[in-house]
């Protein structure tokens, strides 16, 4: 079994980014594992723009986005091996990869999850009805379209206002297709205001909330699908049913990290993100694992996916290096208003970087960090949504004590 | 006249409060750097957009080279620019970052590939 300092699964911005810092901090034994045939992970199929704003202050594609990092990974000779999927990674961080060559075994002092979201499909969502062809997640339609140069449909209904999905809608619009709506189950668009405007406004597709797909018709196509609108519990209301003819059925409906190697491994899982739960350090239950980017928790911008992974890389770096890690116990739960936080552990002794998603829409409001009743950090917010991530750092010197932290809205 | 404006420059999304007065002048609240207030005052009097898509690559190792406009144009203009992009069609090599259409329907902006897409019989390293 060949012995490597640093393995990363996932050949993606995360991965990319990590590998890059793994070697300005002076690791050189690294192995990058991607199981497409090209680096890139999903910035390949992602030709709009609006990618690099913060990181490179100019809007770029996805692919130009990826190509800057690849090109870095090039020219510093880092190992990558596409076309390897990753079969199997243990407690004791040796992994099993199989490619066109064969079967390789791997033993890494550390290892880097980087496997991206996976997104979430008819079957998790559980829609009644028949089962013919011509339902896709967003992101299916989009690799079609934008990788394979294949039409995936002329007349589209889309179920869920995720940006892939709004930017899907645009993107279908602009190649002939007719896109009759976009419909939301919950009371609020789940993707970012711009998108709403650029993708849907623009093209005069309605947006309809409090509304999902309640049957499926079609025998080997989808002839079209019935959509009822939803009461308070997101429960349908009967007698509210209407029928809509389509050729194709187009999810947007929530993106989840991709994690069956992490949980086969045996990493927590925080049910919240549905990521590894990780202390300050990036490093999971597992020591000597690290996890970031959207495997972690479902990032709203690359840039954010970038700059994780390269803080992920630094304390790898020590880790690999020997240096002792600090020691986390202190534990940050999730309060009123709050739906997940990252990281779920840290010492108190080093200032951090808490990333975080409100479970509602606010206006005006605070995010405060609290220890027992002393507020120890906080951020003022014009407007928080769901859709957007929100990060800023906690200082060490606030936190005293062994207590945990608890996040909440205000 | 008043109206709220989603600035769709940066991912901020800025709710920006807008009002024309009656002498025709403008006044913003709600922006948070001067790009919101420029996308305002061009939203509001002539509204433009960049687009991206992809044209046809033959004897390349993907069937597609994605492309992006340098300028944003106006509105009305995204179908008519679609349809000349529709019209043209590389031949492998093609690197990311060539201009394969200067000035599009003799508007002040380029096409320009996103993607390097290598040639079937070149050697390939990815």
């Amino acid at each position: 079994m060949e012995q490597k300092d640093a393995v990363i699964i996932g050949g993606g911005p995360a991965g990319l980014a990590a590998a890059l810092e793994l070697y300005h901090q002076g690791i050189r034994d690294i192995l990058i594992l991607e199981r497409e045939d090209h680096l890139g992970g999903i910035l390949r199929q992602c030709i709009h723009d609006g990618f690099g704003l913060g990181r490179f202050k100019e809007s770029l594609s996805g692919p130009e986005y990826a190509q800057i990092f690849i090109d870095e990974i090039e020219k510093y000779g880092i190992p990558f091996q596409t076309g390897s999927t990753v079969m199997d990674l243990t407690e004791e961080r040796q992994i099993t990869v199989i490619n066109r060559k064969g079967v390789s075994r791997y033993q890494a002092k550390a290892v880097i999850l980087a496997m991206g979201c996976k997104e979430r499909s008819r079957g998790a969502l559980g829609i009644p009805g028949e089962r013919p062809a011509g339902v896709f997640t967003a992101g299916t339609a989009q690799a079609y379209m934008n990788l394979y140069n294949r039409m995936p449909a002329r007349e589209v209904i889309i179920l869920g206002s995720g940006d892939i999905g709004m930017i899907m809608a645009r993107r279908l619009t602009l190649e002939g297709v007719h896109v009759q709506a976009v419909f939301e189950i919950m009371s609020h668009p789940s993707g970012l205001p711009r998108n709403m405007i650029q993708c849907l406004e623009d093209y005069n597709i309605p947006l309809y909330l409090s509304h999902t797909v309640t049957g499926i018709h079609g025998d080997s196509r989808l002839t079209g699908v019935t959509i009822s609108e939803v009461d308070e519990q997101l429960k349908p209301i009967p007698g509210t049913e209407k029928e809509y003819s389509c050729d194709t059925l187009i999810l947007s409906a929530g993106l989840i990290p991709d994690n069956q190697l992490s949980e086969e491994a045996g990493v927590a899982l925080d049910p919240h993100t549905r990521g590894a739960v990780v202390d300050e350090h990036f490093q999971t239950s597992i020591p000597g694992v690290f996890a970031a980017g959207n495997v972690l928790h479902v990032h709203d911008l690359v840039d954010f996916v970038s700059m994780e992974s390269e803080a992920l890389a630094a304390e790898a770096a020590a880790y690999i290096r020997g240096e002792k890690l600090t020691a986390c116990d202190l534990e940050i739960m999730p309060g009123k208003g709050v739906g997940h936080t990252v990281p779920q552990k840290v010492s108190g002794k080093k200032d951090f970087r808490l990333s975080l998603r409100v479970s509602g829409h606010y206006k005006d409001c605070r995010i405060l960090v609290r220890q027992g009743t002393k507020v120890i950090g906080r951020k003022k917010m014009k407007k928080a949504i769901p859709a957007e991530m929100i990060q800023f750092t906690v200082k060490a010197e606030e936190i005293k004590g062994k207590e945990g932290l608890e996040v909440c809205v205000e | 006249m008043k109206k709220t404006c989603i600035c769709i420059i940066c991912p901020n999304g800025c709710e920006i409060e807008t009002e024309v007065k009656e002498d025709g002048t403008l006044s913003l609240t709600g922006n948070t750097c001067d790009k919101g207030a420029d996308y305002v005052r061009q939203e509001l009097t002539a509204p433009v957009r960049t687009i991206s898509t992809s044209v046809h690559v033959k004897g390349g190792v993907l069937p597609l080279a994605s492309v992006r406009l340098t300028r944003p144009v106006p509105k009305e203009m995204i179908f008519p620019v679609m349809e000349q992009i529709r019209k043209i069609s590389l031949t492998a090599p093609v690197q990311s970052g060539t201009v394969i259409l200067r000035k599009v329907c003799g508007l002040d902006s380029d096409v320009v590939a996103t993607r390097t897409v290598r040639a079937v019989n070149e050697s390939q390293s990815l």
